[in-house]
């Protein structure tokens, strides 16, 4: 079932949006098929009726108060970033 | 004069609090065995102008009388850790030059309780690896030699702060463990390495690889030592939604040395096919020991356990690939980008020039199995096998106490070994991760020597929240194993 063909890793290179040259392709879908066929033998164990289990926390989510309790930080916020000007994060132009 | 990097954290803190020497003393020793270890590659960033400034600072405070319970302690922390002002890399390049304007919250933790600290401990990158061959900054070298005398792996992912300990560089250190990166190296440097309960020690400001599995703890020399560190780590958090709303036992004290009439569960599953003798005896040595002090040992069994690697195999890379997506080239880290590119030209070059192999594999992988079409077939069959698993542990805790495996299926391999195959990268957890995927607690304590003169761990696990069973039971096997070899150079 699980044998990756260099165009499904093509999309799934895009998807994860990472640029992967044409031998990378060939390379990843040898890489991504040995660890699908590693994960393969899961399909046989039982799992009637069984919930998913998404985390281990044994707590329903706590709610906090909507306010507000910080602020003020554009310095901070921004200092990491690649690029700023004038208070804000540089993007390339995303509207034609 | 004692050589004050070969002292255990407990001794230090004790000769701190007697006057016998002081936190700028214990920390220049440390600084000066780190240069004298730099071929060893533990560190990242080291920070000894931070370290001497903290330890100045420690100094004063207990002078007041205002000691914490870390008071003075040199330590490393693992680069996983943001540290305010300190570069925080995750051991890859997208991160490089990223200076958090916040600490995280166990730093935190630990400098408020007095801990210096000495730098930041190179590991795989972004936590993912057993070997530390992944990080973008270089290998690190195991300080324990085999008798050819190659240079070895010192486990991952965190294998800095492995090696940082056992090479006396640091007294102590924080690692991270999502399926084994404590406990794995722990036992290929021969260190003390303790994965709480899921929940225990706050995640916030801890760089994330799978966020359901991640967890942090400390490497250590002693049993003593990782009760004492964890006590000033762990604690409720409200800025980490899964961080347990409970307090914080006096763990130390929990070393009572007495486990007379505590059951101690052998899963049978453990002992798994080609399993090499030698890791065969340590685990039978190991049960003897603990039967001599009085425990009862009861066979359990852990039908599951086979299928825990391929569970973890889906969901951590999975996780990894929604944690992964914030790295855009957009708000920190590295940006690549040519003229007139758009939007995703600039995430596509700046992702693939940022990440390494191994984490775009797992981004890939991860992306796979959450895509349409593959979702209920992987992921979602992976989610119901792990509550099968958890399922198993909660079986076995009705009878036993703790539970008694190896923490690895072999000693530390050379540099370059199992590089080739991804998946036989991935075997060397087989012990450590399914009780990762059930969120439960497990420490490794070094009992033994390999054929080859290398350390061994054994792995103790526990009930959820209950690691004062796993550090007294550990404690009794740290004391009847008696293991006191260290690498070349380091003894006495």
């Amino acid at each position: 079932m699980s044998s990756l063909d260099k165009e499904t890793v093509r999309r799934i290179a895009y998807l994860s949006r990472i640029n992967v040259s044409e031998e990378g392709l060939s390379e990843l879908a040898g890489d991504l098929t040995r660890i699908l066929d590693f994960v393969e033998e899961l399909q046989e164990v039982d799992v009637e009726g069984c919930e998913p289990l998404t985390s281990v926390a044994d707590l329903t989510l706590p709610l906090r108060k909507d306010e507000v309790t910080d602020g003020n930080i554009q310095q901070k916020v921004l200092s990491n970033a690649p690029m700023t000007d004038a208070g804000c994060f540089v993007v390339p132009k995303v509207v034609e | 004069m004692t050589d004050l990097t070969k002292l255990t954290l407990a001794d230090a803190r004790d000769g701190l609090a007697k006057g016998d020497y002081t936190s700028v003393e214990l920390t220049e020793a440390h600084l000066k065995s780190m240069d004298a270890h730099r071929n060893l590659n533990a560190y990242i960033t080291e920070t000894p102008e931070k370290a001497m400034e903290m330890a100045k600072a420690s100094d004063a405070k207990r002078a007041k009388g205002e000691a914490g319970k870390m008071e003075g302690l040199p330590i490393a922390v693992k680069d996983l850790f943001c540290t305010e002002g300190v570069q925080t890399t995750a051991a890859s390049h997208i991160l490089e030059g990223f200076k958090p304007e916040y600490e995280s919250t166990v730093t935190t933790n630990l400098f408020g309780n007095g801990a210096v600290m000495l730098g930041k401990a190179n590991l795989d990158e972004f936590a993912m690896g057993s070997s530390n061959t992944s990080s973008y900054y270089g290998n690190v070298v195991n300080p324990w030699k085999d008798k050819s005398g190659k240079d070895l792996v010192p486990g991952g992912s965190s294998g800095g702060s492995a090696a940082a300990v056992a090479a006396n560089m640091a007294l102590a250190a924080t690692g991270t463990d999502t399926g084994g990166s404590i406990r794995q190296p722990a036992s290929y440097c021969g260190i003390v390495g303790l994965k709480p309960t899921y929940g225990r020690c706050s995640r916030w400001g801890i760089v994330a690889f799978a966020s359901s599995l991640d967890q942090a703890g400390p490497m250590t020399k002693t049993v003593r030592d990782a009760a004492i560190m964890l006590g000033s780590m762990a604690g409720h958090d409200a800025k980490d939604s899964t961080s347990a709303p409970i307090g914080v036992p006096d763990f130390e004290a929990a070393l009572t040395g007495d486990i007379r009439g505590m059951k101690i569960g052998i899963p049978k599953e453990y002992r798994v096919d080609g399993m090499p003798e030698e890791i065969s005896k340590l685990w039978d040595d190991g049960v003897a020991m603990l039967r001599d002090a009085g425990a009862e040992v009861v066979d359990v069994t852990l039908p599951h356990t086979k299928y825990a690697l391929g569970t973890y195999y889906i969901v951590a890379p999975a996780e990894a690939s929604s944690n992964l997506a914030r790295y855009d080239g957009l708000r920190y880290g590295q940006r690549v980008m040519d003229e007139g590119d758009s939007l995703d030209d600039m995430y596509m070059k700046s992702r693939a020039a940022g990440f390494g192999k191994e984490v775009q594999r797992r981004i890939m992988i991860g992306t796979y199995v959450l895509s349409a079409g593959y979702y209920d077939a992987y992921y979602n069959k992976a989610l119901k096998v792990r509550r099968r698993i958890y399922q198993d542990f909660e079986g076995a805790f009705g009878q036993v106490d703790a539970i008694l495996t190896p923490t690895a299926p072999s000693a530390a391999f050379a540099i370059g070994d199992n590089e080739g195959d991804p998946v036989k990268m991935y075997l060397n957890d087989v012990f450590t991760v399914p009780a990762s995927l059930a969120g439960l607690p497990g420490l490794s304590v070094p009992t033994g020597l390999s054929s080859e003169g290398l350390p061994l761990g054994l792995q103790l696990i526990g009930k959820p929240f209950d690691e004062e069973t796993v550090l007294r039971v550990g404690g009794v096997l740290e004391s009847a194993a008696n293991f006191t070899a260290k690498p070349a150079g380091q003894e006495g």
